[in-house]
């Protein structure tokens, strides 16, 4: 344990003062089976820098693009870190900032999971996707109020179809009210990027 | 309820001389409630320079707040730049596909004329409008955004964000129109009647980048800017951190710090002391759920957190009241500076107790 914790802090350092070759060393000591913790416990302690104002959004946007970026080239895709995922996706709703829904993805995919980015959506092409690719756990990302508020109108949908659906947002407007996501039917909301890897590691262990 | 000797403009200026006014100055920083009070959409709002003068001059007289806002959207200097700009029924207009879609079509890129744009036309005779009617009584607060914040408009926030780690060259030729544009942007407004220029700048914001950064680049970017800005400045990080850099922002000449609701408005003070005004900090998002009795709780403790010794307007924490809040409690938050806010705050002491 000691050990890891040690790795998590000089993967915290790497990250954040952008050392992709610090960053690269520290994962290629981890050991097998390590790595995946390695990377979630270290994107998770960046994410909380960011809410208490210690760690600024281009760092968190710069580690999740330096995990992803090492996971891919160099180090051997680990598929055995979290078997049998529901079925994920990710989408921006109805605004186009997209940023938000980029760092969520990486940093999902540094940490082991699959899903599906749907990039930009409007309320209907999302809820007829979802059907389509049957998917269980869908991740929103808003930066705009009136799309948060559309969050609703993607739960009656999905209701309507009969579809029971888990959904996962986040973005600006819900980190500035902690009610809103019940107020639009949601079933969590993260405040930063690596919440959605506690979020959805939570909703997995309960669907069991 | 004491009667108010000052105009909105003499109340303004003495907080900001961190002196103690008549009461607490009152930003109610609307933009799309004046399509409400004129029954349109906010696309037609806009379209029409009468339109925002008249929505402005109505919200004016509804709320008795203290200052006149001609801003009308951000994106409205991307569309300078000739790009599109995406509307919505129940929201502020969004900037469209960027500009630049590659790091090296900066080396292209050029200022447009402020002074000639048509869209921006519209926000001087606005403006012009206005200020024949308030004269020197009730401030205009015209916005820019900074030349440092424009380009994730312009760009994208990701290529913008790689732009500033991986390519410092392009990084200072962008700059360098971008300051260019801004500041005749700037001059034009208060040309046409603006009284200060709010500075928005929320890149430089530490929830956005680290300190060391913005001291190499936003941080210069803003003191050049502002040095040429011909009247005084606000900076307001649209509700990003502030605490961290309030001392370096103050190193830029702006007179006044927007604050995040997410900080302690107390610590805010304390640290700006003398230095800056501070403007804020109600939670625009929450507004909208609010019930009266919770807009004058949210007054009461913002006005007993910063109001002491003047150098505090309360506003909300973005720089712009979301079009879901209702009226009620906008009237509330009026109605509760009139009664928490004269000075001096004598029911401090007891406050919290
Ligand atoms: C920087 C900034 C700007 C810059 C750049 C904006 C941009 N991205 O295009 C400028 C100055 C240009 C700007 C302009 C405007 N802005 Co602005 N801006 C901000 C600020 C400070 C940060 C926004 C940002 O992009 N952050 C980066 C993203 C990635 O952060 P994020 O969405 O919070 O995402 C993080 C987490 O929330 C989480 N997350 C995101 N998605 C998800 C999903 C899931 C499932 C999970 C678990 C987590 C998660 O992960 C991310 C990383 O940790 C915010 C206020 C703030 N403090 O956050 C206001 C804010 C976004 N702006 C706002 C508004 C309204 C505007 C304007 C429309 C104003 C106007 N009238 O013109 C314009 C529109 C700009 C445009 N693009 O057309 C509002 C939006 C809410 C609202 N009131 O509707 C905000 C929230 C301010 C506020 N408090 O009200 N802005």
């Amino acid at each position: 344990m000691q050990e890891l914790n040690t790795l998590i802090a000089s993967l915290e350092q790497a990250l954040l003062s952008l050392d992709r070759l610090k960053a690269q060393e520290v994962l290629q000591s981890a050991l097998t089976g390590q790595v995946e913790p390695l990377i979630v416990a270290t994107l998770e302690k960046i994410g909380e820098g960011w809410e208490t104002g210690d760690v600024a959004l281009s760092q968190i946007y710069m580690s999740g693009r330096i995990c992803e970026d090492l996971l891919n080239t160099i180090l051997e895709p680990n598929n055995e870190a979290i078997a049998e995922q529901p079925k994920m996706a990710i989408a921006e709703l109805h605004d186009y900032h997209l940023l938000g829904k980029r760092i969520v993805y990486s940093i999902m995919r540094a940490s082991g999971f699959d899903l599906l980015d749907y990039g930009q959506k409007e309320v209907d092409e999302l809820v007829e996707l979802v059907q389509k690719n049957e998917i269980k756990i869908l991740l929103i990302s808003t930066l705009m109020l009136p799309s948060a508020l559309k969050v609703k109108e993607v739960r009656a949908k999905l209701e309507l179809r009969g579809l029971d659906v888990k959904i996962v947002v986040g973005g600006a407007p819900f980190r500035f009210d902690e009610q809103l996501y019940k107020d639009v039917d949601a079933d969590a909301m993260g405040k930063s990027a690596s919440d959605a890897i506690k979020i959805v590691k939570t909703m997995i262990e309960e669907q069991k | 309820m004491t009667e108010n000797t000052m105009t909105s403009m003499q109340r303004v200026l003495t907080t900001l001389g961190h002196q103690e006014p008549d009461r607490v100055p009152l930003f109610l920083l609307l933009t799309m409630h004046g399509a409400q009070e004129l029954g349109i959409s906010i696309k037609d709002y806009f379209s029409n320079p009468e339109h925002v003068a008249e929505g402005q001059m109505r919200l004016l007289e509804k709320y008795r707040h203290d200052c006149i806002y001609s801003f009308f959207y951000a994106p409205i200097e991307v569309e300078a730049f000739g790009a599109d700009v995406l509307y919505v029924e129940d929201g502020p207009p969004n900037s469209s596909l960027p500009l630049i879609r590659k790091h090296d079509d900066i080396k292209r890129l050029k200022p447009p004329n402020a002074k000639e744009s048509p869209c921006l036309i519209k926000v001087y005779e606005a403006t012009r409008m206005i200020k024949s009617k308030v004269e020197n009584e009730v401030p205009i607060i015209g916005v820019v955004m900074s030349p440092f914040s424009l380009p994730v408009m312009q760009m994208g926030f990701d290529k913008y964000i790689d732009l500033l780690y991986e390519q410092p060259d392009l990084f200072q030729q962008l700059m360098a129109v971008n300051e260019d544009f801004c500041v005749q942007w700037a001059n034009a407004q208060l040309e046409a009647g603006a009284t200060a220029i709010c500075y928005f700048d929320p890149v430089s914001s530490p929830t956005i980048i680290p300190r060391e950064m913005y001291l190499k680049t936003g941080f210069e970017v803003a003191k050049r800017t502002i040095s040429q800005i011909k009247g005084p400045t606000a900076t307001h990080m649209a509700s990003g951190f502030t605490l961290s850099i309030l001392d370096d922002v103050a190193q830029t000449g702006t007179a006044v710090i927007g604050s995040s609701t997410q900080e302690d408005l107390s610590a805010l003070k304390a640290a700006s002391q003398g230095k800056l005004t501070i403007l804020g900090n109600l939670n625009g998002i929450e507004m909208r759920r609010w019930t009266e009795d919770q807009a004058e709780a949210a007054v009461r403790e913002a006005i007993a957190k910063a109001g002491p010794g003047g150098g505090f307007i309360l506003s909300d924490n973005h720089g712009e009241i979301p079009w879901q809040v209702p009226e009620n409690v906008l009237a509330a938050i009026s109605n509760a500076v009139r009664k928490w806010g004269q000075y001096p705050l004598d029911w401090i002491e007891d406050y919290g107790k």
